[in-house]
C-alpha cells in the first residue's frame, strides 16, 4: 500500500509494463551482445539515445518547477551543435582535442547565455515565460543557420565523434555524459538549498518573497541550468550525426521533455518535482520510440501509434482514475453480498473522503 | 428576540457520524434548523463544525445517522443533491465566477429562454428583481470582479434566493468585511429570515454571533455540547462549552499592558513620514526595545499598507525609516529581514503558507533564505529548529513531515510564528495573527508574544479584535481612512473609548478642512 503511493510507482509502473509487452511481443527487444569488449543491443542504444531528451528534460524540470517553460530549448541545442561545428570546421586540426575542447567550451557557453536571456526576460521583465521563450524558439534556429552559413556544416572529428558515438567501460559515453548530469543536478538541488527554495517559488511566489526568498536569482539560475544543458545536449545531438542541420536539430524536443517530465510526476503548476522522475519519463518516451522501430509502424502511422500510447500512459497515472478503479472494485465487491446493509451511499464518496484526509 | 421551540424543525439531524480513518469527526450529533431562524453553530477548530456543514450539504456521507429536510428522510450522495432539497452554501471565498457579470452569476443555470436561446434582457431584469428585494441596487452587467467581496457575497446570497433555497448555511461570511459591510450583510440575513428561510452561520467573530443568532449550538471534539437560546448563554458559559475549560489564560495576560517600557534610548524602528501616494498618508512610528505597539483601525484604515511599507513588502514612495538609529532602505522585504524585521502577513494562505511544502520546511524557510542556497541548513541544524517550535508552540498534529496545507488554520499560523521567530529577529510585525483561529491557539499565539516582548522582543501587531490590541500591547497607533489620527495608552483607555476615538477622534478638526 505504501508502495502504492510513492509518488514515482505509477511512472515506474508505466515504463517496466511498456518494456514487458515488448519483451512479450519479441524477446530479441531486451537481448544484449557483447562484442570487442563493449555491450550492444537495444536497451543500451535506449541509454544511449535517451541523453539529449535527458539533458534538456531535466532543465526543464527546474523551469516548470518555477512556475515556467522553456520552449527555447530545441533551437539552443541547434545554435550550440552550429558553433562547435563551426569552430572546428574552420580549425586547422580538426582532430586535435584542443580544438573540440575550445569547440565545447565555446558552444556551451553561448547556450548559457541565451539561458541568461530568457531567465532575464522571465525574472527581470517579467514577461511570461511562454511568452519569453519563444522569442528564442522562433529566432534560435534563424541565428544558428546565420553561424553555419545557411548550409549544413559536417566535420570529421575523432574525439568530438566520440561523445556520442564512443564507449567508455562497457557502456556508450553519452551514457556517462547524462548520468554524470543528473547526479550533478541531484546533487546541487538537494545538498544545498536551491531544490527546497525552487519549489518554495514555484508554489508560493508571494510567500517566498515575503520570507526573504531571492526569487528572481533562483528563477534566472533555473532558465541558466536549461540553456546550459541544451547547449551539451546540442552537442551531443550533432556528435551522433557529426552534421549541424540548423533546421532539424531538437526539431519538437521541447514538447517531449515537457511530455517527460509530466510523465515523471512533476505537475505542470509548479512546485515540488522530482529529478528521478524525469530520468524514468526520459527513458519511457526512448523506450516507446524505439518500440515504434520495433515493431516496424510504418512512418506515416508512428506518430498516431506514439499518440495512443501516450494517452495510455497519461491515463494509467492519472489520480482521478485510479479513484474510478477503487470505486468500481469495491462495488465489484458489495454487489455479491447484496442483503447486507449500507454503510454509505456510494465508495465513491468514501474515496473521497479518504483523499481529503490524506490530503 | 425569541424563538418559538414548538415550530417544526426545517432540517433535522439525528445522531450524525462521520469517521475518518483514526479519527470520529462527528460522534452521534443531534442538530435541528428551523424556518425563520438565525442558529450558529459554534466550536474550536477541529470541533465538527464544518465535517456537520459537509455531510448537511451533500460533500461527505454520513457513516450513521438520519437527515430530514422538510419531514422527508434525506441521503445526499452529492452536493447536486443537497442543492435540490433546498440547501444552499455561500462560503468564505465566494464560489462564482469573477469574470462573468453579476446578472449571469445570479441566474447561472436558470437563464430565461426566449425563442432564440437565452434572453439577456429577461436575464438581467430577473437579476435585478432578486437582488432589489435584497435590498441591492447593482449594475447587473457590470463583471462580478469589479465588486469589493462584501457584494460578491450578497450576489451568492441572491443565487441562492434563484435556487429556492430553504435553508441557507454562510460558513465564516465575515471574516473579511469591515463593519459597514457586516452591517449590510446582516441586514440581508434578517429580511430572510423574516421570510421564514432557515439560516445556519458559523462565525470566529462572537460579537457578530450575539448580534445575528437567535439559537447557538456548540460542539467540542466531535459530540454536541448543547443547543441554547441567545439569551440564555452568556459569553463566559459560551466560550467555556467551547473549550471545556475555565479560560483562565487570556485574564492572565492582563499585566501585559501595564508593563513599563524604557522609551528614552534609541527605537528599533523609528519612521519618520512614511507614506505612499493614493495608500498611506505620511505617518511617524516610533517602536522601542520590548515594546508591543498596536495598530488599531477599521478594515481598510491603512494599518496593513503602513506596516507593509515598513517592512519593504510595498514600496515608501515618502519618508524615511531608521533601525536601531541606522537609516535604512526598504525597497524588498530582504532589506527588512537583513536588518532583524520579520512581518507575518494577514494572508495567511496567499502570502504565508507554502502549502505542498512540509511543515519543516515552511518553518525553516526563512533562516534558509537569508542564508542563501549555497549554505543549507544541516539536518541537525534544522531538526532542532523544528523540535524547539514545535514543542514551544504546541503545533498539531505533532509530525513535521506533512504538508502545512494539510494544518488547521490555528495551527499553520503556529508554523508561520515559528519561521518568523527562528530567524530570531529583534522587530516582529504581525498583521492579524489570530484571525481565523480558534480560542486555543488565540491564547497559545498571544501568550507567546506577550512572553517574548517581556524578553525584549519589539513586536508591531494589528487585530480587528480591539480586546485583544487592548490586552496586550503597550501603546497605540490609531488610523482611520489611510492616515494616522494618533496615539494612546491601552492603561488610559477601554474598549468603549477606543471604539469612540477611532470613530470620532479628530473628525471635526477634518471636516473643517474639507
Amino acid at each position: 500500500m505504501t508502495l502504492l503511493k510513492h509518488r514515482l510507482f505509477w511512472p515506474v509502473a508505466a515504463l517496466v509494463t511498456l518494456v514487458v509487452v515488448n519483451v512479450i511481443a519479441n524477446p530479441n527487444f531486451a537481448k544484449v551482445t557483447m562484442r570487442d569488449g563493449d555491450l550492444y543491443g537495444n536497451p543500451v542504444t535506449i541509454l544511449r539515445e535517451s541523453a539529449p531528451l535527458m539533458l534538456v528534460a531535466l532543465g526543464m524540470t527546474l523551469v516548470i518547477a518555477t512556475r515556467g517553460i522553456d520552449l527555447s530549448v530545441g533551437a539552443v541545442m541547434a545554435v550550440s551543435g552550429a558553433v562547435s561545428l563551426t569552430i572546428i570546421a574552420d580549425s586547422p586540426d580538426p582532430g586535435s582535442l584542443g580544438t573540440v575542447t575550445v569547440a565545447i567550451v565555446v558552444a556551451v557557453l553561448v547556450a548559457l547565455v541565451l539561458g541568461a536571456w530568457n531567465g532575464f526576460l522571465v525574472s527581470v521583465l517579467g514577461i511570461q515565460p511562454i511568452i519569453a521563450t519563444l522569442v528564442l524558439m522562433l529566432a534560435g534556429r534563424g541565428v544558428a543557420l546565420l553561424i553555419t552559413g545557411g548550409a549544413i556544416t559536417t566535420v570529421t572529428s575523432a574525439p568530438y565523434k566520440f561523445l556520442s558515438n564512443g564507449y567508455l567501460i562497457l557502456l556508450p559515453v553519452a551514457f556517462f555524459i547524462w548520468v554524470a548530469v543528473v547526479a550533478i543536478v541531484a546533487l546541487v538541488e538537494r545538498r544545498t538549498a536551491l531544490g527546497m527554495l525552487t519549489e518554495s517559488v514555484g508554489i508560493n511566489p508571494e510567500a517566498s518573497r515575503l520570507a526573504g526568498v531571492r526569487s528572481r536569482g533562483i528563477i534566472w539560475a533555473a532558465y541558466m541550468v536549461s540553456g546550459l544543458l541544451a547547449g551539451v545536449a546540442g552537442i551531443i545531438n550533432a556528435s551522433n550525426t557529426m552534421a549541424a542541420d540548423s533546421n532539424n536539430a531538437g526539431y519538437l524536443i521541447e514538447l517531449y521533455a515537457i511530455l517527460a517530465v509530466v510523465l515523471g510526476g512533476t505537475s505542470l503548476m509548479g512546485g515540488k518535482f522530482s529529478i528521478a522522475g524525469t530520468v524514468i519519463g526520459v527513458l519511457t518516451v526512448t523506450t516507446l520510440d524505439k518500440t515504434i522501430q520495433f515493431f516496424g509502424v510504418p512512418p506515416a502511422q508512428s506518430p498516431v501509434f506514439f499518440a495512443v500510447v501516450v494517452v495510455i500512459v497519461v491515463l494509467v497515472q492519472s489520480p482521478r482514475v485510479h479513484a474510478w478503479g477503487r470505486a468500481a472494485s469495491a462495488r465489484m465487491r458489495r454487489t455479491p453480498s447484496s442483503g447486507e446493509p449500507p454503510t454509505g451511499p456510494g465508495a465513491a464518496s468514501a474515496a473521497k473522503k479518504h483523499e481529503e484526509v490524506a490530503a | 428576540m425569541t424563538v418559538d421551540t414548538d415550530v417544526r424543525p426545517l432540517v433535522s439531524m439525528r445522531g450524525i457520524t462521520i469517521a475518518f480513518p483514526g479519527v470520529l469527526a462527528l460522534d452521534g450529533v443531534d442538530f435541528f434548523l428551523r424556518p425563520g431562524e438565525v442558529h450558529s453553530l459554534m466550536g474550536e477548530n477541529g470541533a465538527g463544525k464544518s465535517t456537520l456543514i459537509k455531510a448537511l450539504t451533500g460533500v461527505y456521507a454520513i457513516d450513521a445517522g438520519t437527515i430530514e429536510v422538510a419531514d422527508e428522510e434525506r441521503d445526499f450522495a452529492s452536493t447536486a443533491d443537497a442543492q435540490a432539497a433546498g440547501i444552499s452554501t455561500v462560503y468564505q471565498e465566494v464560489n462564482l465566477c469573477a469574470n462573468l457579470s453579476v446578472g449571469e452569476n445570479v441566474m447561472l443555470g436558470h437563464e430565461p429562454r426566449g425563442f432564440a436561446g437565452i434572453s439577456w434582457n429577461a436575464v438581467h431584469r430577473e437579476a435585478a428583481r432578486h437582488l432589489a428585494s435584497l435590498g441591492l441596487d447593482l449594475d447587473t452587467r457590470s463583471p462580478l470582479a469589479s465588486h469589493s467581496i462584501a457584494i460578491q457575497q450578497l450576489v451568492a446570497i441572491s443565487r441562492a434566493m434563484v435556487l429556492d433555497a430553504k435553508v441557507l448555511i454562510l460558513d465564516e461570511p465575515t471574516s473579511s468585511l469591515d463593519r459597514g459591510e457586516v452591517e449590510q450583510l446582516f441586514a440581508v440575513i434578517r429580511s430572510l429570515r423574516d421570510r421564514g428561510v432557515a439560516i445556519l452561520f458559523v462565525s470566529h467573530f462572537l460579537e457578530q454571533v450575539y448580534e445575528i443568532s437567535d439559537r447557538i449550538t456548540v460542539l467540542r471534539n466531535g459530540a454536541l455540547i448543547g443547543e441554547y437560546l441567545v439569551e440564555d448563554l452568556p459569553r463566559e458559559a459560551l466560550v467555556t462549552a467551547m473549550i471545556g475549560r475555565e479560560l483562565d489564560e487570556l485574564s492572565a495576560l492582563s499585566g501585559a499592558a501595564e508593563r513599563a517600557i524604557d522609551r528614552t534610548g534609541t527605537p528599533v524602528l523609528s519612521a519618520e513620514g512614511v507614506g505612499r501616494k493614493g495608500v498611506l498618508e505620511p505617518a511617524d512610528l516610533d517602536v522601542f526595545e520590548g515594546e508591543v505597539v498596536g495598530i488599531a483601525g477599521l478594515l481598510g484604515s491603512g494599518r496593513t499598507e503602513m506596516v507593509r511599507l515598513l517592512y519593504g513588502a510595498d514600496k515608501a514612495d515618502a519618508g524615511q525609516i531608521s533601525v536601531g538609529g541606522e537609516r535604512a532602505k526598504m525597497h524588498a522585504p530582504r532589506h527588512a529581514i537583513d536588518r532583524g524585521i520579520a512581518f507575518s502577513s494577514e494572508n495567511r494562505r496567499a502570502e504565508g503558507v507554502v502549502a505542498e511544502l512540509s511543515v519543516a520546511e515552511n518553518m525553516i524557510l526563512g533562516v534558509q533564505a537569508q542564508r542563501g542556497w549555497m549554505r543549507r541548513l544541516s539536518k541537525a541544524e534544522q531538526d532542532a529548529i523544528v523540535a524547539e517550535y514545535m514543542e514551544a508552540l504546541g503545533v498539531r498534529p505533532a509530525d513535521p513531515t506533512v504538508p502545512i496545507g494539510t494544518l488547521s488554520g490555528g495551527n499553520q499560523q503556529k508554523v508561520l510564528l515559528a519561521r518568523w521567530l527562528a530567524m530570531q529577529p529583534r522587530l516582529l510585525i504581525l498583521d492579524e495573527p489570530t484571525r481565523g483561529i480558534d480560542v486555543g491557539a488565540k491564547a497559545d499565539i498571544q501568550r507567546k508574544v506577550a512572553q517574548l516582548a517581556a524578553e525584549g522582543l519589539s513586536v508591531v501587531f494589528i487585530s480587528s479584535e480591539l480586546e485583544e490590541v487592548l490586552r496586550i500591547t503597550q501603546r497605540l497607533a490609531v488610523l482611520r481612512d489611510r492616515r494616522k489620527i494618533g496615539e494612546l495608552d491601552p492603561t488610559e483607555v477601554d474598549l468603549d473609548g477606543l471604539v469612540d476615538y477611532i470613530a470620532n477622534a479628530g473628525h471635526t478638526e477634518r471636516s473643517a478642512t474639507r
